[in-house]
């Protein structure tokens, strides 16, 4: 346990601040480059993640016993550290976009499945059986009732699910890409570079929120009685 | 790359018992890495369990802990750990440890929190008409039932500091991360089995981990109080929710 490999820095040196405009000039070319590589890994990775979970959360709402396997597995996976994951996958799928990937739907997966799930079971009985009883079918009964009402789980699961992705995006720095991570990275290896540290994070954390908001107000479209419900 | 040769290089790196008992080998990573996560669960369980309680016992500040674990979710952990150790808080392991509290703290606050407050009100009201003081309220009564969620609390801090221990390897502050890092390091054809040797290193230690502090859980849980937490619905976003308080390491 004798590795002291962290060095401690001077705090206040005038060469090395906080924040530079200096530096976001001189680097907008790669702060371009590593905003387009975060936003392009979080988007693919939500629209992928969940064009497999709604269905899947579909399903398992529908056939009762799998539900549980479902959810432990997804529960077993997160507790998977990212960094361990990527140690798997980078050599098996090589230092490529797919190994990124890959990684980040896994996880994304599970918090927009877990929501979804929840978000069906929500939806109350009676209103199943009312809906029957006026003679809707199956797939009437998914897209009329089932999925309208359940609507806030699964939001809550892209929600979640997105702001995790913006942060998971830094660590697939490992593999080669990272965005902003990589941004963090660079940083950090020539001499403790604050402006770029600081400005990468505060992008990461932006992001993160920007999505999240876009989410809320997709919601309120989608949603306009939960707007209206809480006006009165 | 094959599956069976990535596995074969991951068994012979792990085979080979000098990768054991290096000065930075698994062995020395790994009392690295558990000294690191101690340090930071007992941080943040000093910092976050009483706050918890005075919050939960009061009843305000549920929207404060919330805020706090939705922006600890969009932090990413690397840049915490890159920030604290450019900082200068130290050198060697305080950097580290500081970060790893910061993630450690609201699954132990907001189950704290939870905790107090779904106590049922008719006790405490009992409490209260049998003449106890509010710190009594607190120490007799609120506290003693609350113990489940402290404990689920507990458990989701140490699975999610361990597990985000490991991401220390980016500001090579130690940790088995570092295998993985430094297999990474030297590339992918003659680090592939090292990388790998490190993931599954990880995995095994977070799964077993998860696993005996479960039982651990179920064993120090009063019997009467065992069927009394109930998992909250995570879509309860506008609620202190324990399961998404946990930002994914």
């Amino acid at each position: 346990m004798a590795f002291l490999v962290v060095r401690a820095v001077p705090a206040d040196d005038p060469r090395n601040p906080w924040f530079s405009w200096e530096y976001i000039r001189q680097n907008s070319d790669s702060i371009q480059a590593a905003l387009t590589q975060h936003v392009q890994l979080t988007v693919l990775a939500i629209a992928i993640a969940a064009a497999i979970a709604i269905p899947l959360a579909i399903v398992a709402s529908r056939v009762r016993w799998l539900a549980g396997p479902i959810l432990s597995l997804s529960g077993v996976l997160y507790t998977i550290p990212s960094l361990a994951l990527f140690a798997l996958l980078g050599p098996l799928l090589g230092l490529t976009v797919r190994t990124a990937l890959v990684g980040l739907v896994m996880y994304a997966l599970l918090a927009i499945v877990r929501n979804a799930l929840t978000g069906l079971r929500q939806v109350p009985a009676e209103v199943r059986d009312a809906a029957r009883g006026m003679g809707y079918g199956p797939a009437q009964l998914l897209w009329r009732i089932d999925l309208p009402l359940a609507l806030p789980g699964i939001l809550t699961g892209l929600r979640i699910a997105t702001v995790s992705t913006v942060a998971l995006v830094t660590v697939t720095s490992i593999v080669s890409y990272g965005g902003f991570g990589m941004e963090i990275l660079t940083g950090f290896n020539h001499d403790f570079y604050r402006p770029q540290i600081m400005f990468a994070t505060l992008a990461c954390v932006t992001l993160a929120l920007t999505f999240d908001l876009l989410l809320v107000l997709l919601g309120k479209v989608l949603m306009p009685w939960s707007r209206r419900r809480r006006a009165t | 790359m094959n599956i069976g040769r990535i596995l074969s290089d991951a068994m012979t790196w792990l085979n080979d018992p000098l990768n054991w008992t290096n000065p930075d080998g698994i062995l020395a990573r790994a009392a690295e890495h558990l000294f690191i996560s101690v340090c930071a669960l007992a941080l943040a369980f000093v910092i976050a369990v009483p706050i918890g309680v005075v919050l939960g016992h009061t009843g305000k500040g549920g929207g404060f802990i919330v805020a706090l674990a939705n922006l600890t979710l969009a932090i990413p952990t690397m840049a915490l750990l890159t920030l604290f150790v450019v900082a200068g808080f130290g050198a060697g392991y305080p950097p580290i440890i500081l970060a790893l509290t910061v993630f450690g703290i609201p699954p132990l606050l907001s189950n704290a929190y939870l905790g107090m407050r779904e106590v049922d009100p008719d006790v405490r009201d009992a409490a209260r008409g049998m003449g106890l003081s509010g710190a009594q309220v607190v120490g007799r009564v609120e506290l003693p039932l609350a113990v489940p969620y402290i404990l689920s609390g507990f458990r989701t801090a140490a699975v999610q500091i361990v597990a985000t221990a490991t991401l220390a390897a980016f500001v090579n502050g130690g940790g088995l991360g570092m295998i993985i890092s430094r297999g990474f390091g030297l590339g992918l054809d003659s680090g592939g089995g090292q990388v790998v040797a490190g993931g599954l290193i990880v995995i095994v230690l977070c799964l077993t981990l998860e696993g005996v502090l479960a039982l651990a859980q179920r064993a120090l849980t009063p019997r009467a109080l065992r069927q009394g937490v109930r998992r909250m619905p995570s879509s309860a976003a506008d609620r202190v929710d324990a399961s998404a308080a946990a930002a994914k390491p």
